[in-house]
């Protein structure tokens, strides 16, 4: 059991769990995930590290609120235990002296490309950050990214923080920079990914995407993680998570995301009572 | 029965004369197929006391048994059926456990048929002793005793050995030496111990209730476990072998294959892993009470003959699914326990044989929706002696379904042998060890089951284990003695 020490809702639906986890403290390094589950009869479902404090033992996660299990570790209150937290999993992100880097973050991806960005800093890089949200109120940990960022740069739908739009806003964005940019790392939901990956093909720099496919042990063993890359089936978990996102099969991916869209949508529309009730052994249909 | 220098007829007759042979193979009672392809519950219910007894006192006791000789792990097979047929079940339950720490599991999942039951003297006249029945009978019986016997453990040496993976391999390690006074910690990267007997084969076939008994067992023999620990990521062999003075890697064989052909990554494809953990390890087929989703499917193709084969399209049926095995050669050549084949076939599985699939076809959601594939005829015997299949021309045919399980094989997981220096691994990712020891080429470092052989069964895991264990236990021995 890992026990929870912290738990808050950052901006809205995104929480930011942190967990005594010391043997994966130790060894995490940017770009990693964990495997959790919220409770003993729950899915096991990935995570990507925000943050770690390898002296206290602690991992820290930002998770967006979207279906069963992110509800339920939504809820789970500091002190109480977490049954997995497996990790670190996946490899760790490429660092290296690149010379400019663009680290894009959105939603849940803004907490796990922090420890990016503060490594690439380590590095001695130049850091630019780029944090997308639909609105203002929905930005958050830019006080720990300005410590390792040389700017922040703010995308928003709905134009109440810096530029207005989406990540389609990349290529100008770059060019404001004023500078070559030697590489772009982005982290998020999957339709960013792609989103901010047609955005950077035109201008041919490196673009690396953190993949985020549905994974049940996360060490290779189910297979459910495949994606195409370069036209060749890697599994995300064990050969990423991290890729060239301009050789991913998107279309694919996001075809993949949405295997068990109706069947995750189906508890949390059934309430306590109705599932003690039902019949145990049948499945839903489709 | 006196059989060692000449084989054939003399035996047989001798036999005949001391004692009228019965080669009525007892049945061992079975749920209903109507109920039971409505649940997940046992399949085999297990022969009650009299026909146990019954179906001892058949054998013939034979003066050197080829049984023993071709059980992996040795098991005195004619001292515990001589046990059975007299009543005397501790006993034999005693017997059975000096070689055998997972009775229960092997009476229900080795494969007789090609070991111990496959050359009964019995055989030939199509009477073999049902062994595999008789030690799961053995097992099921100790287990409703209130008090299982602990063994005495001799004081600890401080010699500590960690154990990689809680599979069949390293439960065998662990039990072997914990009995010895070494410190044993096995560490699990999933989070409930058991290793393919939890998330791989199917509770129909082998209740979980009866993996964990074995496991608490030993517990409570003091054996440490640690779960949610992936050997290779959260720690790797060299920083375990700081702390620890030897390791054993039984880390099995759980990277699936792929044909590699069109349309693999259709929603709707799985790897037998997959749908396997799904349904077992995370109790799918609860859903949505277990909080996995499953998919229900209408028709599911199954491409694979062996045992993972069966467990996928069996469980599939269960589902409610039309369930589909689709093999390229033909039924004698299908790897699977006759049992499980003949449970299958029972239970309205089609099969269809010599298909082979060539591409998976989708529908604009990207969902599967259509299987192409050729008709095969069988050629010369290839490598395994199995004859070869060879395609048809102009055969191809598209089926409908609207799953595939491709169930066709798996080898070892890379991430220790990628984290592991020193560490020898053949062709086939698979650790290279010492057949007789188990040890591998990197110092203090063991091996064995699955991850040195490619995927097998859980006997030859276990047997594997036991080897590695005695050798470890050499190793420690040799070492000055710890206050």
């Amino acid at each position: 059991m890992f026990k929870l020490i912290d738990n808050y809702m950052i901006v809205p639906n995104i929480h930011l769990l942190t967990v005594e986890a010391p043997n994966v403290a130790r060894e995490a390094r940017p770009g990693q995930f964990v495997i959790v589950r919220a409770d003993n009869e729950g899915e096991r479902i990935p995570l990507s590290l925000s943050d770690w404090d390898a002296e206290k033992g602690t991992v820290t996660m930002a998770v967006m609120n979207v279906g069963k299990t992110t509800s339920r570790l939504a809820e789970l209150e500091a002190g109480t235990s977490m049954p997995t937290v497996v990790g670190p999993l996946g490899n760790p992100s490429e660092i290296d002296e690149f010379g400019s880097v663009l680290c894009v973050g959105g939603c849940y991806g803004i907490g796990s490309i922090y420890p990016i960005a503060r490594a690439l800093k380590e590095k001695n890089n130049k850091v630019f950050t780029v944090l997308e949200a639909r609105s203002s109120y929905l930005m958050y940990w830019e006080e720990k990214l300005r410590g390792f960022s040389d700017k922040i740069i703010y995308i928003s739908r709905d134009g109440t923080h810096g530029y207005r739009g989406h990540v389609n806003q990349l290529p100008d964005i770059i060019e404001s920079l004023g500078v070559p940019i030697d590489r772009v790392i982005i982290n998020g939901c999957t339709l960013l990914l792609k989103k901010a990956s047609d955005a950077t093909r035109p201008l041919g720099i490196k673009t690396i995407v953190s993949l985020n496919p549905i994974m049940i042990d996360g060490t290779g063993m189910c297979g459910v993680c495949r994606v195409t890359v370069g036209s060749k089936t890697r599994f995300a978990c064990v050969d990423g998570p991290d890729f060239d996102a301009h050789e991913v099969d998107w279309d694919e991916l996001l075809q993949r995301r949405k295997s068990y869209m109706s069947e995750e949508a189906k508890p949390l529309r059934t309430s306590g009572c109705e599932k003690r009730g039902c019949l145990t052994t049948q499945p839903v249909v489709r | 029965m006196a059989e060692d220098k000449t084989p054939g007829k003399k035996p047989a007759k001798k036999a005949k004369a001391r004692k009228k042979l019965d080669l009525d193979r007892r049945d061992i009672p079975k749920q209903p197929v109507e109920a039971r392809v409505r649940n997940f519950d046992e399949v085999a219910l297990g022969y009650s006391a009299e026909t146990a007894i019954e179906e001892a006192k058949r054998c013939l006791v034979c003066k050197k048994p080829k049984c023993i000789g071709s059980c992996p792990v040795e098991i005195d097979i004619t001292g515990f059926i001589e046990c059975i047929a007299q009543g005397d079940f501790a006993e034999g339950v005693r017997i059975l456990k000096e070689k055998n720490l997972l009775p229960a599991i092997c009476g229900r999942v080795c494969p007789q048929e090609d070991q111990c039951e496959g050359v009964c003297a019995l055989t030939k006249k199509k009477g073999e002793i049902a062994i595999g029945r008789l030690e799961r009978f053995l097992a099921d019986w100790e287990a409703e005793q209130p008090d299982i016997e602990i063994p005495v453990i001799p004081p600890p040496t401080g010699r500590r050995v960690a154990v990689v993976g809680g599979g069949p391999a390293g439960l065998t390690v662990a039990g072997d030496l914990i009995r010895q006074g070494h410190g044993v910690t096995i560490f699990e990267a999933l989070h409930e111990m058991g290793g393919v007997l939890i998330y791989g084969i199917p509770e129909f076939r082998l209740p979980k209730r009866i993996v964990k008994r074995e496991v608490d067992y030993l517990e409570k023999l003091g054996v440490e476990m640690v779960t949610d620990f992936v050997v290779g990521k959260t720690r790797t062999i060299d920083s375990m072998l700081e702390e620890y003075d030897a390791v054993f890697i039984g880390s099995g064989a759980g990277l699936p294959w792929f044909m590699d052909i069109p349309g693999e990554n259709l929603n709707g494809v799985y790897s037998a892993n997959e749908y396997l953990t799904r349904m077992n390890l995370m109790k799918g087929y609860k859903f949505p009470d277990s909080g996995t989703p499953i998919v229900k499917h209408k028709k599911v193709a199954v491409i694979g003959g062996g045992n993972v084969a069966m467990d996928c399209a069996r469980t599939a049926l269960r589902l409610g699914a039309e369930s589909h095995i689709i093999y390229r050669r033909s039924r004698e050549e299908l790897p699977a326990r006759l049992e499980e084949i003949e449970n299958t076939e029972e239970e309205g599985v089609t099969f269809q044989f010599l298909t082979l699939p060539i591409r998976y076809i989708g529908n604009d959601n990207g969902w599967v929706e259509a299987m192409e594939c050729l008709r095969m005829e069988l050629g010369e015997p290839d490598q395994s002696g199995r004859r070869r299949p060879v395609p048809i021309e102009g055969s191809e045919t598209i089926i409908p379904f609207d799953a595939i399980i491709c169930a066709i094989g798996n080898s070892p997981n890379p991430l220790i042998a990628k984290t592991t220096p020193g560490l020898e691994i053949g062709r086939r990712g698979n650790i290279v060890t010492d057949e007789e020891t188990g040890k591998t080429t990197k110092d203090r470092v063991w091996a064995g089951g699955d991850v040195a052989t490619g995927a097998a069964t859980v006997i030859l895991a276990m047997g594997a284990g036991r080897k590695a264990a005695r050798s470890i236990h050499e190793y420690l021995g040799s070492l000055p003695v710890k206050s």
